[in-house]
């Protein structure tokens, strides 16, 4: 066999990497140094942020003595993957792209990343976000946006890659990487992995340990992983998940062999089409993605049910009241004491002007917001009206999940996104609410626990990807990925970005 | 329910994030955007519904109450803007 030339290298999806790996035919090192030659090349994407070439090629190199041993291997041996900046990485800047955790380097590793380096994987550097991920255009980062590297055809207006996990979404579309983690609070795995035609998936809330990871919405909060295609995600969210002590809501139950669950068969499943989830002004072409991609499962062999989530309108609203809320608390511990940045004071300053000065400069618009909303929502004589009542609906929201799943639904199909990615700056204007619409399809699947996966299915007019989105019951991650294994083969997606980086 | 200039100056004092005078009205105006949005849930029926505490239904892990880490005061003060003397240094607080 020719050897490959070193770009092709870097499009491999994790399966091809790891059965070539495992055959000799190439090096860790090999693939390392390719991704590192990509990263170098595309500083145009601002994807990666902090590169750890010197950890990578350690580990590369720690990886093929692993695989020359020639015992079992872990799936993810040698693989070159990034690490969104949310995941808290030993002596490596992580810093939820805040100006607030400037130059904080952790002395821990969070048990995901930590998961993923004992089973061998390589990490090339640290992920561009939207500050403590909020956001979904990857536009309130410190370090500037990062840039989706597809463009509409015919025209060079530079596109958001969707957020929060924006940074990751562009690494895997533009071949950086392998792979990427993501975390998904409201949809930041989901969205970006649509506008990126990269797969995505979010586990039931509890099957990744939360350790380790900058703390946005304690609730909500899951990582996952973001890839070329399903099979994949299925090999890296195993490697992923799993009980860990240090986080209390994470569950403790057996991680099944993902991957082996990919049968491509799903006769007989029942399939739920939400009719809450027909938007009104919903473009033409994503109307047109959902009913292809209900046809496909039918053809597979699926039953198509029509199914009610009656709460469905009030998922975002909920949202913006517990999401800030947790955020308002959670975010309490950057105070200029323990870590990150301090503001210079003025002679005579107090503790409490410390405070204040330190998070005005170190928090961007948007967190500032959301933290400033959580706190008006819990404060006194509000808590009952705002966060209580809205605890209650996300009551009924999850319900309307169980009650569908009691009637024998197996997962639910729905658009991942109201649009495909739009141009830089175009959401930015005043209104905070239209921003928020981005997670309309998304957040409702965080509010209820549950695991969710996008898949690309096809292009717009403007050739641009768009990706539907499949939920599936809580802990049945491997019948889910089955269920996109299905659609992914269904819709055969293969397009990629046009390299202009 | 609408927020004026001095409940915006109230709300950034208990978040403890500075907010100039002449910010105020613009702040002001973002929250009632969004706290008009969030009133949608007052057409809800939540009479008699439990608010959601857990997002999973499982029980808190049990476990004996004794120290399990420690002994790392070099690394817990390694970022801190101003460590001395093995302690986190702030302002003065008490006169």
């Amino acid at each position: 066999m020719m050897p490959d030339p070193k770009n092709e290298l870097t499009k491999l999806t994790i399966a091809e990497a790891r059965d070539r790996l495992r055959a000799g035919d190439v090096t860790s090192a090999e693939l390392t140094r390719a991704c590192l030659a990509e990263i170098d090349g595309a500083g145009a994407l601002n994807a990666f942020v902090h590169k750890t070439p010197e950890i990578a090629m350690e580990r590369a190199n720690a990886a093929d003595a692993r695989l020359q041993a020639r015992g079992e291997v872990p799936a993810m041996c040698g693989i070159p993957i990034g690490i969104k900046d949310l995941f808290c990485t030993e002596g490596v800047p992580s810093q939820a792209a805040s100006r607030i955790l400037d130059g904080f380097r952790p002395e821990y590793e969070s048990t995901v990343s930590a998961q993923l380096k004992d089973a061998g994987a390589v990490m090339l550097g640290k992920l561009n976000m939207d500050e403590f991920a909020m956001g979904s255009t990857n536009e309130t980062s410190t370090y500037g946006n990062a840039v989706n590297p597809w463009r509409r055809s015919g025209d060079d207006t530079a596109l958001t890659p969707g957020g929060s996990s924006g940074g990751s979404a562009s690494a895997v579309a533009a071949d950086l990487c392998l792979a990427a983690t993501g975390t998904d609070t409201g949809g930041s795995i989901r969205q970006p992995a649509a506008f990126t035609g990269i797969t995505g998936i979010k586990p039931t809330y509890g099957r990744c340990s939360r350790w380790g990871i900058v703390a946005f919405a304690s609730s909500l909060d899951q990582a996952g992983a973001m890839t070329r295609d399903v099979r994949d995600a299925a090999i890296m969210l195993r490697a992923m998940c799993g009980h860990d002590p240090k986080d209390s809501t994470s569950a403790d139950l057996p991680v099944p062999d993902f991957e082996a669950a990919l049968t491509g068969d799903i006769r007989g499943k029942k399939i739920g089409i939400p009719r809450e989830y027909r938007m009104d002004g919903m473009p033409a072409e994503i109307e047109k993605l959902w009913s292809d991609g209900t046809a496909m499962l039918k053809d597979a062999g699926a039953e198509i049910v029509d199914i009610t989530l009656p709460h469905t309108k009030y998922a975002l609203p909920t949202y913006y009241v517990i999401g800030p809320a947790e955020a308002s608390s959670n975010l309490a511990r950057y105070d200029g004491v323990r870590y990150g940045h301090r503001a210079r004071l003025a002679q005579g300053d107090g503790v409490t002007e410390m405070y204040e000065k330190t998070r005005a400069e170190g928090f961007g618009p948007e967190v500032q917001r959301r933290v400033m909303v959580g706190t008006y929502v819990l404060s006194a004589g509000f808590y009952d009206a705002y966060y209580n009542r809205a605890r209650k609906v996300r009551t009924l929201i999850k319900r309307d999940f169980e009650t569908v799943f009691a009637d024998g639904i197996d997962a639910i199909l729905t658009p991942a996104t109201p649009s495909s990615a739009f141009a830089l700056g175009e959401m930015t204007a005043s209104d905070p609410v239209a921003m928020y619409l981005n997670d309309v399809f998304t957040v409702t699947v965080n509010l209820a626990g549950l695991p969710g996966i996008a898949v690309p299915a096809g292009l717009d007019a403007q050739g641009l990807p768009l990706g539907l989105q499949l939920i599936g019951r809580p802990w049945e991650e491997a019948e889910l990925l089955n269920s996109a294994y299905t659609l992914e083969r269904a819709a055969g997606f293969v397009s990629k970005p046009e390299k202009w980086w | 329910m609408s927020i004026d200039k001095a409940q915006a100056a109230h709300v950034a004092k208990l978040a403890r994030i500075r907010v100039e005078d002449d910010a105020l009205p613009a702040l002001a105006e973002e929250f009632n955007t969004i706290l008009g949005f969030i009133e949608q849930l007052n057409e809800v029926d939540v009479d008699g519904v439990e608010p959601m505490t857990s997002v999973t239904p499982m029980r808190l892990k049990r476990r004996e109450d004794t120290v399990t880490d420690g002994g790392m005061q070099g690394r817990i003060l390694s970022n801190a803007p101003d460590a001395r003397e093995g302690f986190f240094a702030v302002p003065k607080v008490v006169e």
